[in-house]
């Protein structure tokens, strides 16, 4: 078998050094009843490379990839082009078969690596410091959440309306568990966001105001407000980030006075994947940095006085405090921080820039094109890639049979919300420099067709 | 000596290390130096290119960002170099053995790559009408299946995203069970020798950890468990094998006690390489176990993450797994994502990510385990623990291997630091590892051994390999009995030196601080 080295020969050699006479020997601690004589039955057994990839082709092939029809969802996840080095590199066998860099002598690439990924990110949120990422974005936020429990010391946090509603239910998950209290509920179809009512909420008991920037309908808007609301009132303001294309254009939550800025970093070189692997990114106010969750990387000196980095204020995290950490967490995402850092460096900020103005202005074009449709209407007077349209009727059943003539056209409000009835004909629609004019022309014709 | 007609020399010069020179560079030829970005780069220069963006009036409102970011930009080529540079120095899985003990450090396969890079699945949206994902579906609910007949368990989450976030799942689901018979309970009781995740996880989930000891043996007390089993106590965290490399012999009767006590039991999986296809941990009366797929089932470590741990669970835990899952529904794959009280999965624990769960490492970990299949995967255990054996038996003459005494070991091997020289610790033997071309073992884990070295080869190990590893290991055990003090400087051959952890403590740069990058044309 292809991935098992040891010969027959081998076996028998190493078994008399040992002085076994078998394999089996060596489980004599399994008790009897529980060792299984043979491999376990009704199970395909081994199969050439060839056969495993017809079989895994075949499910591909079911699937409609968003490359082969007009393709236009958001939501959390964001299609676009990852450039083709990128690709290559993470495939590089030094960076995909590392271990996580504990002995830092002979992981310097990674750890270099983090380091300048975590700079990114904390410029790009715009924070003091990053960490070196998390799971994902709905987790980052619940950690977030978590954090500004210990800061604080208060256990109330209130969730904006605009947040993705897959963030607030693991918040809620979470929150069951650990006593947090929870605000939250679910948006309106306004062109405002809800951060007057936000303010309104924020009393002396609040821990931090959790808002996505921009929201789950794609709304804008500034945050400052909010965060000198909730510093008056000793809380901390969360902002969440899903799309960071979008701060190539828009104004960082850091400096608008978010005190932890966590967001989604899967557009930035991961790719849709169904769902996951994706990045969480994490960063903070520099006064808060011990109370962070995952791994921090560092800069120090060997004993050769050159520069290098390491993992570093390891005390918070579980394989030194155990019961007392500040998270549980042992991976991070590192390929995917990898993959972002390298995407990240061949935009550098003049791409990131253009980038993000072609996605404004497809999304531009866009939306004015939709809101042609009778019976669509475009809830946003202010958005960057993402827009909710309110359709004449139920946005759900729309997308579905959209689907059947082959378009892509965006994530209902029925499917993120199913608990909301009165939004229910609300369709989230992302525009990315993937979208051609083609494709907008084809959805708008579908929608039409659809609507009529 | 004579000269080519080239003027290259027929016999090269007798050289003397101690007189190589210093480089201008700072490069020694291949072993490369690499600057930062934030040094190389600018904001001028990027390596995509675009199509110009349509002329619209902006919609940003008046949040346009106009400070000066401070993202470096490098040419596609500067790219490919700065990150081939930085590349080369790591050490990894495809330059030599990592003995890793509870890290399963085998080979990641090709072919689960370039599966993985289908656009079939690759290009998929999660949020993508299910009738247009049929086939990822499939996928998801293919890798459940055999995860729970490996197991021999009842039914699998699959959505947690690593191991750590896996034990977060299986103890919500008891906390869960509990709370449904009104019977809160709020301790958890796990061995001193298990690893940091599991007390970490029992007391976010609002639990009190206490420890149980461990006997002479290296195994769980199981009269002292016994003892301390009530009504207070709501689940016990095992690892089995357990990090000592040893089989946990009295888990059934663990388990027995456990339940009859009202409480769980939660299987930590992280050594499920060692019995996979010869022991199902449903036959020893676990009620939730993640499984790493990044270890098990060869996902890529990609340099400290993505893993994935979707958790198996007991008929009596089932009923609570969270949310999303995957359910075949007559012909169709159902991804269910809300239930309400009339349905049959009513008393979930929730939502404990955003989608649905890793499935990038879905796809690699199916393509491992049809390339195995049932027969291959039984293999791998049976390999996994020869190759463990043959190093234990290969080095406890030179090294103390603490458990060695009382029969074979699992799918690692623990030495500990009895005997070396005074002032000679694991430490060294590990910098010493870097120096011969290995990855050192994983250090002063568990926590019940003294100088813990834990050493896990896995099966894709071969003889040649194992060989000069133990050759390497019995060299450096020697030094280090011997008190040679050139051990004390290892690393010296690595890209670095051994590096001041302290000093990064004490005084944290977590960012680049330097000069701020030539600001980008408006």
């Amino acid at each position: 078998m292809r991935y098992l080295p040891l010969t027959d020969t081998d076996r028998q050699d190493m078994l008399s050094v040992i002085g076994a006479s078998s394999i089996d020997d060596l489980f004599v601690d399994v008790p009897a009843e529980a060792r299984l004589s043979d491999r376990i039955a009704g199970l395909p057994t081994h199969a050439s490379e060839l056969a495993v990839e017809r079989h895994m082709a075949a499910l591909a092939r079911q699937n409609l990839s968003a490359g082969d029809a007009p393709f236009f969802l958001g939501a959390g996840a964001y299609r676009h082009h990852v450039p083709a080095s990128v690709d290559h590199l993470i495939q590089r066998g030094e960076f995909l078969t590392a271990y996580t860099p504990y002995q830092p002598e002979i992981a310097q690439g990674t750890l270099q690596v983090l380091f300048e990924f975590q700079t990114q990110v904390a410029r790009l949120l715009g924070c003091d410091v990053a960490n070196a990422s998390m799971y994902d974005g709905s987790t980052a936020c619940w950690e977030a959440i978590g954090m500004a429990r210990r800061i604080t010391r208060r256990g109330k946090a209130i969730l904006s309306s605009g947040l993705h509603p897959h963030y607030v239910s693991v918040a809620n998950t979470m929150a069951r568990f650990t006593g947090d209290a929870l605000v939250h509920a679910s948006p309106a179809l306004d062109a405002a966001t809800d951060i007057d009512a936000l303010i309104a909420g924020i009393d002396k008991d609040t821990s931090c105001v959790v808002v996505q920037y921009p929201d789950i309908l794609g709304r804008i808007a500034d945050l400052t407000p909010l965060a000198d609301a909730a510093h008056a009132a000793g809380a901390l303001l969360v902002a969440v980030v899903t799309e960071p294309v979008a701060l190539g254009a828009i104004r960082a939550p850091g400096h608008m006075g978010a005190d932890i800025v966590v967001g989604e970093g899967q557009s930035i070189g991961v790719g849709l994947q169904f769902g996951g692997p994706y990045l969480g990114l994490f960063a903070c106010k520099q006064k808060y940095v011990r109370q962070m969750p995952g791994r921090l990387c560092g800069e120090t000196v060997d004993a050769a006085g050159k520069r290098g980095f390491v993992l570093t204020l390891s005390t918070r995290e579980q394989h030194i405090r155990r019961e007392k950490a500040t998270s549980n967490i042992c991976t991070n995402s590192g390929l995917c921080a990898l993959a972002f850092s390298i995407h990240m460096t061949l935009l550098g900020e003049r791409g990131l820039r253009e980038l993000a103005m072609l996605n404004h202005g497809l999304a531009v074009e866009a939306a004015d094109r939709l809101a042609q449709v009778p019976g669509v209407k475009l809830l946003n007077d202010s958005f960057f890639n993402e827009f909710t349209l309110i359709l004449s009727k139920d946005a759900r059943e729309t997308v579905r049979n959209l689907a059947d003539k082959g378009v892509l056209g965006g994530v209902s409000l029925g499917r993120l919300f199913p608990d909301a009835p009165e939004i229910a004909n609300g369709l989230v629609v992302a525009v990315t420099e993937t979208v051609t004019a083609e494709d907008i022309e084809a959805f708008a014709e579908a929608l039409e067709e659809e609507l009529a | 000596m004579t000269m080519l007609k080239e003027g290259r020399p027929t016999a090269p010069i007798a050289v003397d290390d101690a007189t190589a020179p210093a480089t201008v560079t700072g490069n020694r030829a291949l072993m490369l130096e690499e600057a930062l970005i934030f040094e190389i780069g600018s904001c001028h220069t990027t390596g995509v290119d675009f199509a110009q963006a349509p002329k619209v009036a902006s919609r940003l409102g008046d949040l346009a960002r106009t400070d000066s970011i401070g993202l470096p930009g490098l040419s596609e080529q500067e790219t490919v170099r700065h990150y081939t540079r930085l590349s080369r120095q790591n050490y990894a899985i495809d330059l030599g053995l990592f003995p890793l003990g509870s890290c399963t450090m085998k080979h990641n396969p090709r072919l689960n790559e370039k599966v993985a890079r289908m656009p079939g699945f690759a290009d998929l949206h999660p949020l993508a009408p299910q009738s247009t994902v049929q086939g990822a579906l499939a996928v998801i609910h293919e890798l459940a299946q055999w995860l729970i007949k490996l197991t021999g368990m009842h039914s699998v989450a699959m959505s947690p995203k690593a191991g750590a976030h896996g034990e977060l799942c299986g103890l919500l689901a008891i906390r869960a069970a509990l709370e449904a018979r009104g019977d809160a309970r709020s301790v958890i009781l796990v061995p001193e020798s298990a690893h940091g995740t599991n007390p970490a996880t029992a007391a976010f989930c609002g639990y009190k950890v206490e420890d149980i000891p461990a006997t002479p043996d290296g195994r769980v007390d199981l009269e002292a468990l016994k003892a301390r089993l009530g009504p207070d106590v709501a689940a016990v965290m095992i690892t089995n094998p357990n990090t000592c490399g040893l089989f946990e012999r009295d888990m059934k009767t663990i388990s027995d006690a456990v339940h009859a006590a009202g409480a769980f039991v939660y299987c930590d999986g992280a050594n499920f390489n060692a019995i996979v296809g010869r022991v199902r941990p449903g036959d020893l009366g676990v009620d939730a176990m993640h499984i790493n797929l990044h270890k098990t089932f060869s996902t890529p470590h990609g340099g400290g993450g993505p893993g994935s741990g979707p958790v198996v669970l007991s008929e009596a835990l089932s009923p609570f797994a969270p949310l999303p899952f995957v359910e075949r529904q007559g012909d169709r794959f159902v991804l269910v994502e809300e239930e309400t009280v009339e349905d049959h999965h009513s008393r979930t624990f929730g939502r404990m990510v955003a989608f649905h769960g890793q499935m990038g490492m879905f796809t690699r970990a199916l393509t491992y385990i049809l390339s195995h299949g049932a027969d291959g995967l039984r293999q791998v255990a049976g390999d996994a623990v020869l190759n463990a054996n043959y190093i234990l038996r290969s080095l406890d003459d030179v090294l103390d291997a603490p458990f060695g005494g009382s029969g074979p070991c699992m799918h690692e091997a623990l030495f500990s630091d009895k005997g070396l020289a005074e002032g000679f610790t694991t430490l060294d033997i590990a910098k010493g590892l870097i120096d011969e071309g290995f990855h050192p073992m994983t250090m002063y884990f568990p926590l019940v051994v003294h100088g813990a070295m834990l050493v896990e080869p896995t099966e894709t190990e071969s003889k040649a390999a194992l060989d000069q590893f133990i050759l390497a290991l019995r060299s450096l055990a020697e030094r280090a009995k011997a008190g040679d003090e050139a051990l004390k400087g290892a690393p010296y051959f690595a890209p670095r030196r051994r590096l001041d952890e302290t000093l990064a403590a004490r005084k944290p740069v977590l960012t680049w601080t330097g000069p701020a990058l030539t600001q980008a044309a408006e």
